[in-house]
């Protein structure tokens, strides 16, 4: 089995950081991983994108063109990486600032309003655990205590009070998650 | 009466430091390197620390100095012995370590490499020949070369307008916290020559108790570059050097002892 | 129980030199390889092993200090991207000529010039010809994964100490930037198990001085000298030469990739391969000592050989040299920061090879 992931949004939405604990959360899972981030210039308040591998085989090429589940958080993101999700893959997205939704009908889109929850549960940084979520819940590669133990390795222990909240955040990802159809207006 | 008679220990005054080789300097006569060489080899050999003491030999007539001691050294590129010797004395700081180079060397390509090394307080020893011209290259312009004075490279005399003026290297860094003890000396005559070899010993003391950088300045001729006699050289460089340049100690024990 | 860590390549690194018992780092930031300094100080390295970390005003001074360093015998290192790494040419050039031990790592950006931060493999050249002046040559090493990133310190410092050479780790900003899964190798005690006979630690009595140089103003022993640095990088030829082969065995062609290329191509093979078209991968690991012989082997059974390199194709010209003329050798890359895609690298190779 092999995953390949692109994760794209705003510096500052976590970007980085989910991709970092999914990558983390593979390795709980014994699995092979890479995280290859967009980096320099575009790190600096503007766009922020990483691709994350995991696989059971030892991972090729860690910079793709091409994926099998792409996360969306912005439009720069959606114009950008709509095109390259394989046929049959997945596009998730969060339809906050999102002016043009998805067009293409050969993939499964599914909608996370990660924003939303995140405001309702009055915290901004539960914004990409949710996200997180979301994924999980439409490809179950690692389950939750894989995550939550890759929390435990990524966070330093001063941020370990936290992990109980994004374990909730986790959990409402995947309560929210769901198909985006096509001409209804979200 | 045979020769070993008459010298003794009893009777001796003055003797050749043991540390200096059997290979005769090489410097051209009159040039103050063989006297400042000396001296470095007698402080050292006075203090002790021959066993212990590892020099740094930049670019220049100065490289020759690794000739002519007998202790450990290691050549550096041009301009960058302060950071060679900052890579010496950070891994092995119970060493004694020092530098000797020429003012193309540490006050032109060097700068960089001499402030730094003087502002991070590096526990070194610089011992700086400033004769004002590039010697080994041939006697082209200096930062260090006085106003008006022919150079191959200024043959007209340094215009001020288009050259700048000398830059006075000394005296910036004795205004750097780091450095501790700061000196400007000569060797062209046995008072001077005492006073220099007095200046060296602090220089070092200093490293050896860890007080920080110790800087000696020796204002010496190159009567080849110059283009004059070794005794015309050394007059020359009193009427013209020396108010320029004046000697004397600049900064003791981290505290400035001259109005700069 | 295996223990894995989720590192970027360049925290990989320098993790792996406080592990190897490196003495000395040296270094000045630049983009992309700030991290490894970052890692250093962050990491305490001082205090876990006494070794020194030392933020240098440029990176002349850094390269002169790890030349002042190394010439006491420790084991000493520094790290830079292409434009510093260009400040350092002269004094690597001053410590292949004098024969010090040293690891070098370059963190490779897109130039030339300022260039941009995006990644790239167009120091090649440098690395491998010398890069500075006078006849010389850096044992250069290529990591392709942040676990090599971690296991070729130790590696590098090894060779380095053996021929007494500077060893470069010639990375670039995919795999600096990039984390994997990596294992970490048992810390290795700072030794002194090696000649010692030359190092400059101050002369003591039952020993001759030691002088650090790379001059000799008479033209005979310098050319002895240079014949004596020739044997020694024949030597490394002959014994150090390193590579990696995928699928090559039934290859009708084979690309030749080191470094982030050579995981782009190897994506490629995969996809070469779902068609039916018999390519093979050979990854140099050493870039010089380089793989030529092994190279030569391959052209008398393969129909043709396609560099692929993140330059306007620098290492197509060593394995056309190792070729001599008996298949035809192509390049293929994007360079200037871009990087090429594996479908990229598939369409090129079956534009040349295959539709003609």
């Amino acid at each position: 089995m092999t995953e390949e992931i692109i994760i794209a949004g705003f510096g500052g939405q976590g970007v980085l950081s989910v991709g970092k604990i999914l990558a983390y959360s593979g390795i709980m899972k014994d699995m092979e991983v890479s995280w290859m981030p967009s980096y320099g210039p575009e790190m600096r308040g503007g766009t922020a994108n990483v691709t994350v591998i995991l696989s059971d085989d030892r991972i090729s090429s860690p910079i793709l063109n091409e994926f099998d589940t792409a996360i969306i958080l912005n439009q720069q993101s959606m114009d950008k990486f709509e095109p390259h999700v394989k046929k049959g893959g997945v596009l998730l997205y969060d339809s906050n600032g999102i002016t043009r939704h998805p067009v293409r009908t050969d993939i499964s889109v599914y909608v996370v309003e990660a924003a939303a929850e995140a405001a309702r549960m009055a915290s901004a940084k539960t914004f990409n655990m949710i996200v997180l979520g979301a994924f999980l819940k439409l490809k179950p590669i690692v389950n939750l205590e894989h995550v939550i133990k890759g929390l435990e390795k990524s966070l330093p222990k001063r941020h370990h009070h936290t992990i109980p909240m994004n374990r909730e955040a986790i959990q409402r990802g995947m309560e929210i998650v769901k198909p985006f159809e096509m001409g209804v207006t979200i | 009466m045979e020769v070993k008679e008459i010298i003794r220990q009893e009777n001796m005054v003055y003797q050749r430091s043991s540390l200096l080789t059997s290979k005769p300097f090489s410097y051209c006569p009159g040039c103050g390197h063989g006297t400042s060489n000396r001296l470095v080899a007698e402080v050292i050999e006075e203090l002790g620390i021959q066993n212990d003491t590892i020099g740094v030999a930049p670019v220049g007539c100065s490289v020759l100095i690794y000739d002519f001691i007998d202790i450990d050294f290691s050549q550096a590129p041009h301009g960058r012995a302060p950071a060679v010797a900052t890579g010496i004395k950070r891994v092995l700081p119970e060493k004694v370590v020092f530098t000797y180079q020429g003012d193309g060397d540490l006050a032109a390509i060097g700068t960089s490499e001499t402030i730094h090394a003087c502002n991070r307080g590096e526990n070194i020893t610089i011992i700086f020949v400033n004769n004002g011209i590039y010697g080994m290259t041939g006697g082209q312009m200096a930062p260090t070369t006085l106003p008006g004075m022919k150079t191959s490279t200024s043959p007209y005399g340094r215009e001020v307008a288009t050259m700048g003026t000398p830059l006075k290297i000394t005296e910036m860094i004795a205004h750097l916290d780091g450095v501790n003890f700061v000196s400007r000396q000569a060797v062209h005559t046995p008072a001077a020559v005492r006073k220099a070899k007095k200046a060296i010993r602090a220089a070092f003391e200093c490293q050896i108790n860890k007080k920080g950088l110790g800087f000696v300045e020796i204002v010496s001729n190159c009567n080849s570059g110059w283009k004059m006699t070794p005794v015309k050289a050394n007059q020359w460089m009193e009427e013209n050097m020396f108010p320029f340049y004046p000697l004397g100690d600049i900064k003791v024990d981290g505290k400035l002892v001259k109005t700069l | 129980m295996k223990e894995f860590l989720l590192m970027k390549g360049n925290e990989a690194i320098a993790e792996a030199a406080i592990r190897a018992g490196a003495d000395a780092y040296f270094g000045y930031p630049i983009t992309p390889q700030s991290e490894i300094m970052e890692y250093l100080m962050t990491e305490k390295a001082t205090e876990r092993t006494g070794m020194v970390v030392l933020q240098a005003e440029s990176e002349l001074a850094a390269i002169n200090m790890v030349y002042g360093a190394a010439g006491t015998g420790k084991k000493v290192l520094t790290s830079s991207s292409s434009p510093g790494i260009s400040l350092m040419q002269e004094g690597i050039s001053y410590i292949a000529g004098a024969e010090l031990p040293c690891v070098i790592i370059n963190v490779v950006r897109a130039g030339p010039g300022l260039g941009t931060i995006q990644p790239s493999q167009a120091d090649y050249f440098q690395s491998v010809k010398g890069g500075g002046h006078g006849d010389y040559r850096l044992i250069v090493l290529a990591p392709s994964s942040v676990q090599e990133m971690a296991d070729f310190v130790p590696l590098a410092f090894d060779l380095a100490f053996k021929y007494r050479n500077p060893a470069l780790i010639l990375s670039d900003g995919v795999i600096g930037q990039m984390m994997e899964k990596v294992e970490l190798f048992k810390p290795i005690p700072r030794t002194e198990q090696f000649d010692q006979s030359w190092v400059i630690t101050g002369k003591t009595p039952d020993r001759k001085a030691n002088v650090i140089t790379s001059l000799d103003l008479e033209p005979l022993p310098m050319e002895k000298h240079n014949h004596h640095l020739q044997a020694k990088y024949k030597k490394m030829e002959d014994e150090e030469v390193r590579f990696e082969e995928i699928m090559c065995d039934d290859a009708d062609y084979i690309m030749v990739a080191y470094g982030s290329s050579a995981r782009i191509c190897s994506k490629a093979l995969q996809l070469a391969r779902a068609k039916g078209v018999k390519v093979g991968l050979l990854r140099p690991i050493t870039l010089f000592p380089f793989p030529k012989v092994r190279i030569a082997e391959l052209a008398q059974r393969v129909k043709g050989m396609l560099s692929v390199e993140l330059s306007a194709g620098q290492m197509v010209e060593d394995i056309r040299l190792a070729v001599n003329g008996k298949i035809p050798v192509e390049h293929y890359g994007r360079f200037g920061g871009m990087v090429h895609s594996p479908s990229e690298v598939l369409e090129a190779f079956e534009k040349i090879f295959i539709k003609n």
